[in-house]
């Protein structure tokens, strides 16, 4: 089985989800600029971040047999600090990098004037630079913000085949739906949506556009938890095929929008060929 | 020795074209180029670059961008700093594997050194590698240069990828390498095999090494023909 995990936060894990990843089945990422736990106080932070996730990640991702992409974005949360207006500039040039499959991500946290203004500006320099766009729906009063989120994205102009939709539960699914837009489910421990509900919302709309994801970052989370829904999907009825379909095929699919999804390392039967995958006894890190 | 040159991307159609246009518009104004640098590989590819071992097409397009900047020297550092910093991996070697002929060709001098000292500061073996060519073995000064052979040994960079290496070799360096030796043996572990030629030149280094090695009970260490 080979798995795509359309958004987790590598940067917040160890070489043991790595190991664990792999081993799972999972053989690439998409990596979503977010926030750290710790709210950043200016831009240059931003910039390392951003370098991070476009140089030293991918390179220990490929260590462990895993090919990375990423998103980039200045994140609602953080859209709320004056002070880091400035990222807002720094990200054209971003959004020209290889490896950088989508803008994201972007949407609402606390719903303000400067979370609209972010993300109505970001969802124009996705269309300005030909990319897909993921836009995460807030923790609190989360079917209201998506609806509003939804409103937003149609009067961008962006296609709904565009954009994705991120962290669905049962109350927020059927808009999305409704919308056109891709549905991205985060399967957590104990928040989000559970693998057995997701296999409920994937028996009630189908495997169409819809894409799961662990989300998994600095909080309470598992890497593991698109295996876990594979897992749950094959044990109800689904078939190895629509396994393939949700958790490779859809997130391919979208991300490849952006013509810079680059999986030559990835064979079709899963393996991976890397120049730089650790094999036998493993090196000694650091220096 | 013959001046560096860049080899030649080898490319046609679009592609040639593409790179044609944006080098004159380089040319023309330094300022084109952040937005044309990331765009080069995939307007005219990434792949290895054939008769040219170790370079890819991304890298020889990226190079001549480069060379078609209206700068030399401290003005020329700059600029490759600033692109570099903001590179993601694929950019960030090509300029490391420019610099060589950025230096004969535009009297780079010791500018472009900021751009090998961030790059030997990761920890990614990729751009550690492309840090030691030739214009690091020109221009870094003994003591960094050792510090970097000695880096290449702890992160798996074999020795023979570093340029220079035979002519910057110290008694300095194979004190470095006799001691790094000496903790593997300690430790119980292997010893690179690239480290011995270099150990060996320290003086008091073979004894200590061999007596440790004879008490560790694998008398090569890892060294395919065993000590001399």
């Amino acid at each position: 089985m080979r798995i795509f995990d359309p958004h987790i936060h590598m940067t917040s894990r160890t070489t043991d989800d790595y190991e664990r990843m792999y081993a799972a089945g999972v053989r690439a990422v998409v990596e979503p600029a977010f926030w750290l736990g710790q709210p950043r106080t200016s831009a240059g932070t931003f910039a390392d971040y951003f370098d991070g996730l476009l140089g030293w990640e991918p390179f220990r991702a490929a260590q462990f047999g895993i090919v990375h992409h990423c998103t980039i974005a200045l994140n609602p949360k953080e859209a709320n600090d004056p002070r880091l207006r400035p990222v807002l500039d720094m990200l054209p040039r971003y959004l020209a990098k290889d490896r950088v499959v989508a803008v994201g991500e972007v949407g609402y946290d606390d719903i303000t004037p400067a979370e609209d203004e972010a993300l109505t500006h970001q969802l124009a320099l996705a269309a300005e630079h030909g990319l897909p766009v993921l836009v995460h729906t807030p923790h609190r009063d989360k079917p209201a913000g998506t609806r509003r989120t939804l409103d937003v994205v149609r009067e961008s102009g962006l296609p709904p085949e565009r954009v994705l939709v991120d962290h669905l539960n049962e109350m927020t699914v059927g808009m999305v739906a409704a919308s056109g837009c891709w549905m991205g489910f985060s399967v957590y421990p104990h928040t989000k949506m559970d693998e057995d509900r997701m296999v409920a919302v994937l028996k009630e709309y189908g495997t169409e556009r819809v894409v799961v994801n662990s989300a998994a970052d600095w909080g309470r989370s598992d890497p593991l938890k698109t295996r876990a829904v594979a897992d749950a999907m094959l044990s109800s009825g689904f078939s190895e095929a629509e396994v393939e379909t949700v958790l490779w095929d859809n997130p391919v699919a979208f991300y490849a929008q952006s013509g810079r999804l680059d999986l030559s390392e990835v064979h079709a039967d899963g393996t991976y060929e890397g120049n730089s995958v650790q094999r036998g006894t493993p090196k000694e890190a650091g220096a | 020795m013959s001046a560096p040159t860049l080899p030649a991307p080898g490319l046609t159609g679009e592609a040639a074209e593409w790179l044609r246009a944006a080098a004159d518009r380089i040319r023309a104004d330094g300022t084109a180029l952040p937005a044309l640098f990331p765009a080069a590989a995939r307007t005219c590819g990434r792949g290895p670059l054939p008769g040219a071992p170790g370079w890819t097409v991304d890298q020889a397009v990226r190079g001549e961008l480069l060379r078609a900047l209206p700068l030399s020297g401290e003005a020329l550092g700059e600029v490759l700093f600033d692109v570099y910093t903001h590179g993601d991996a694929a950019e960030r070697l090509a300029v490391l594997k420019a610099l060589p002929v950025l230096d004969a060709e535009k009297s780079l001098g010791e500018a472009g050194l900021p751009v090998v000292r961030d790059a030997l500061r990761t920890n990614d073996t990729r751009l550690i590698e492309a840090a030691l060519g030739p214009y690091a073995a020109a221009r870094l000064p003994d003591h960094a240069y050792r510090q970097a052979v000695l880096k290449c040994v702890f992160v798996g960079v074999p020795l023979s990828a570093v340029a220079g290496l035979e002519r910057r070799r110290d008694a300095e360096l194979a004190r470095m390498m006799a001691g790094y030796a000496e903790e593997r043996l300690l430790a119980g572990r292997e010893v690179p095999p690239d480290v011995w030629p270099l150990a060996e030149l320290h003086p008091a280094a073979p004894e200590r090494l061999r007596a440790l090695l004879a008490e560790s009970g694998r008398p090569h260490g890892g060294r395919p023909d065993g000590p001399a």
